[in-house]
């Protein structure tokens, strides 16, 4: 008897399980997802924003005009003659991470320009304290910077916005310049945020070059790093909303960028059925995304990745309808330069919008032969051309 | 076995007895893997076609393989936490030694293959001769690899290797009538198998389960134990390599790669009812247990799961998966044994002196304990049999 009851103690236990993942899973297929949706979208969706950004995409930038790393858009210029001094001065860079692709390309970027600007002596040395994708680490490395760091100007790519804010502030309060770029910082104090339009601007114009290329009703898989980085929900918030508008059918995942994972996700909505568009967050992992086409056999999706190498030369192998936007790596100069600037008493734009423009399938071959023989991890819009070292310096990807 | 069906003198009672192998934690993870075929043809008819069913079992391959791996050294009584690091700094070895060079292919795999032989040894020698707990010690090989790839490679990918090493991760034999593709994976998937069964059924492989079950007794009967347990790290850390060569053509190169992969391979591996702690267990149900888990992910995908919070619905699963088994292990134990041990266990088989009689977590008073036959008489999953 006995024995019975725990047989069929563990059948129930079977059964529940099965109901657990049925419950958990069924719904979702209708109305959870879109709950889940808008709470998302409540939470990373910022209609201002997303009108500033979506007009800034048509503006065209002032500035330089072979040098897009010096333009900006909309800008309100700001007084920097308190800054005002000669001499070579100490640059303290608390960088976030280089543990991808596009911060790697940036970083190497970077560090040339840096050279260039040892040799004309406004820049003695640059101090670089890396973060490791900690927010702990970092806030530790801005107070180091602060505390002994001997610096003229202080230089932070943040890790995240809002846990960055504190330590942002206290270097602001040492009354010396603060340059912040890339992700940004809940806090105005910094002498000059640089960074490209944003993600909204990225997710309207993936979105509506897919919504053009496909139909309504159509599939879309939306291949996501991670959650939680502004920069990338705000891509997705944007794209999300717009795919909502026209009816694309769009499901998201996470992917870390793990080329195993995104090729599992394919195959599986593949045996699902059938797969229209591609929509990533970033271009890292779009040639596995696109294997997984060729390996189950069927015709490849329209589809919009960055402009890594890597998808540049995949797109142009394949012949696949695609877009690849950017998220202007060049930026990675002008905090430099940004900083030479300010040195020598020139204002600089409070916000320092620089342009963002995708690479339309008119213009890859371009980008491809500028950049024929970099790795597949480069960016093709580095903007490193009339750097030193170039193009063996990125072509040989050292990390300084 | 035998010990078993002496248990079973009534006739009458197998067709129980095969409903029993099922729930039984020998059989349950064969039945939550159909389970969940089962779901998953429901929800989408079109993969229980052959090509698609051939195309979910080169994409186990890689982690089937490295439960494979893991199950000898869980079984003997250790873990390895530094599989996945294995994976990984073997995929970025491939990647950045073989390039687009062809002819390099078989010089950087034997490379591989004698990288991780090393790392293997490196592990089994600091738990055998430094005494260092295995947990600790590869968990240690575990960050130094990962760091010594992100040291490499800045964390961020590198150029694909050679298509021709690719492809056998990324081809098969095509043209094949019903299944249209047999990927080489899977071919790689059977001869591992069918070695670890081999294996696990020679004098050496019933020896490291021996000495997961009770290394006293084990050492008393001339067991070189350093050799047996160093070689089951070894065995691991080959089979972690198999699986980077395999994840390389599936999947390209990339540091996150192989990330979890020791998780994976240990949930795998208990899902098949492969005791922590030794001693107890079956290669193939650690297979199983692979193909339950992927295909539980599977199952996720097919039903829409929101990315958010797929993860939490993953663990919790998992989590019950896990403790169904753990729950039938006991409910034997009670139904049919004697010893009332606490739970599954792992510290009841380092010491299976009689003292076992002692607290159960919920002791049943209406069930006079039996003389024990024999010490171990639960013990059906014993030994490869």
């Amino acid at each position: 008897m006995r024995r019975r009851f725990t047989v069929a103690s563990a059948m129930v236990g079977a059964l529940a399980l099965i109901t657990l993942a049925g419950c958990t899973t069924d719904p979702n297929v209708t109305a959870p997802t879109e709950d889940a949706a808008t709470e998302e979208a409540v939470e990373w969706f910022d209609q201002e924003l997303y009108d500033k950004q979506d007009a800034e995409r048509d503006v065209v930038p002032e500035g330089p005009e072979d040098q897009p790393w010096l333009q900006y858009i909309n800008a309100e210029f700001v007084d920097t003659s308190q800054y005002a001094s000669t001499g070579a001065k100490k640059a303290c860079f608390a960088n976030a991470s280089i543990s991808n692709p596009w911060r790697q390309t940036g970083w190497i970027t970077m560090n040339q320009q840096l050279q260039v600007l040892q040799e004309a002596g406004a820049i003695s040395e640059m101090e670089t304290r890396d973060a490791q994708d900690s927010d702990d680490t970092q806030i530790a490395d801005i107070d180091y910077f602060i505390e002994e760091g001997n610096c003229d100007v202080f230089i932070i790519s943040p890790n995240s916005t809002a846990a960055m804010t504190p330590a942002v502030e206290r270097a602001c309060e040492t009354g010396k310049p603060v340059i912040v770029f890339d992700r940004g910082v809940e806090t105005d104090c910094p002498t000059t945020f640089i960074h490209p339009i944003g993600g909204f601007a990225w997710g309207i114009d993936t979105a509506e070059f897919l919504i053009e290329e496909l139909e309504e009703g159509d599939k879309v898989v939306a291949l996501r790093i991670l959650p939680g980085v502004d920069v990338l929900e705000q891509r997705w918030a944007a794209a999300e909303k717009l795919f909502d508008e026209a009816g694309i059918d769009a499901v998201d995942y996470f992917t870390g960028a793990d080329p195993a994972e995104i090729k599992k996700i394919i195959s599986d909505e593949l045996a699902k059925g059938d797969v229209q568009g591609v929509w990533m967050d970033a271009g890292d992992g779009a040639v596995a995304a696109i294997e997984a086409f060729e390996d189950a056999g069927v015709d490849y999706p329209v589809m919009t990745g960055e402009d890594e190498m890597s998808f540049l030369r995949k797109w142009k192998e394949t012949g696949l309808t695609g877009l690849a936007p950017v998220y202007s790596n060049f930026q990675w100069r002008t905090p430099l330069l940004a900083a030479q600037m300010i040195f020598a008493g020139q204002q600089v734009p409070k916000e320092w919008v620089l342009p963002q423009e995708p690479i339309p399938a008119e213009e890859v071959d371009e980008y491809l032969a500028l950049n024929e023989n970099m790795p597949d991890g480069h960016y093709a819009k580095f903007g490193g051309e009339d750097l030193p070292g170039y193009p063996q310096v990125w072509e040989d990807r050292q990390m300084p | 076995m035998s010990a078993v069906s002496s248990d079973r003198p009534s006739l009458g009672r197998r067709l129980a007895d095969l409903g029993r192998m099922l729930v039984s934690p020998r059989g349950a993870v064969f039945l939550l893997l159909i389970v969940l075929l089962v779901a998953i043809a429901l929800l989408n008819p079109s993969f229980a076609e052959p090509g698609q069913l051939i195309r979910f079992v080169q994409r186990v391959s890689p982690v089937a393989i490295v439960a494979i791996g893991q199950y000898f050294v869980i079984v003997g009584g250790e873990f390895d936490l530094s599989m996945g690091s294995v994976v990984t700094a073997q995929v970025v070895i491939a990647g950045n030694l073989i390039g687009q060079d062809d002819a390099k292919s078989l010089p950087v795999l034997a490379l591989m293959l004698a990288f991780g032989a090393f790392i293997g040894l490196v592990n089994g020698l600091i738990v055998t001769l430094l005494k260092v707990p295995s947990f600790i010690a590869t968990l240690g090989m575990m960050l130094a690899l990962l760091g010594a790839t992100l040291y490499w490679t800045g964390g961020a990918a590198t150029g694909n290797p050679a298509d021709s090493f690719r492809e056998i991760g990324r081809g098969g034999i095509r043209d094949l009538p019903v299944i249209e593709i047999l990927p080489w994976s899977v071919l790689v998937l059977v001869i591992v198998l069918a070695v670890a069964i081999w294996f696990a059924r020679r004098p050496f492989g019933r020896t490291i389960i021996a000495l997961g079950d009770n290394a006293m007794t084990a050492r008393y009967s001339g067991t070189r134990s350093w050799w047996v347990k160093t070689s089951t790290f070894i065995i691991s850390a080959l089979s972690a390599t198999l699986a980077g060569v395999l994840l390389v053509g599936y999947a390209g190169v990339h540091p996150s790669v192989g990330r979890g992969y020791e998780f994976t391979a240990i949930t795998a591996v208990v899902l098949g009812g492969v005791v922590l702690g030794g001693g107890r267990g079956w290669v193939v149900a650690a297979a199983a247990g692979a193909f339950a888990l992927e295909a539980l992910f599977t199952l996720l995908n097919f039903a829409g799961v929101p990315s958010t919070y797929r993860d939490a619905v993953q663990g919790v699963i998992i989590i019950l998966a896990v403790a169904y088994a753990a729950t039938t292990i006991r409910a034997r134990r009670r139904g049919r044994a004697l010893e009332t041990s606490p739970g599954p266990a792992p510290t009841n088989d380092t010491s299976p002196a009689p003292v076992a009689k002692e607290p159960d977590p919920s002791p049943d008073p209406a069930r006079p304990a039996h003389i024990p036959s024999t010490q171990r008489a639960d013990n059906e999953t014993k030994g490869g049999s």
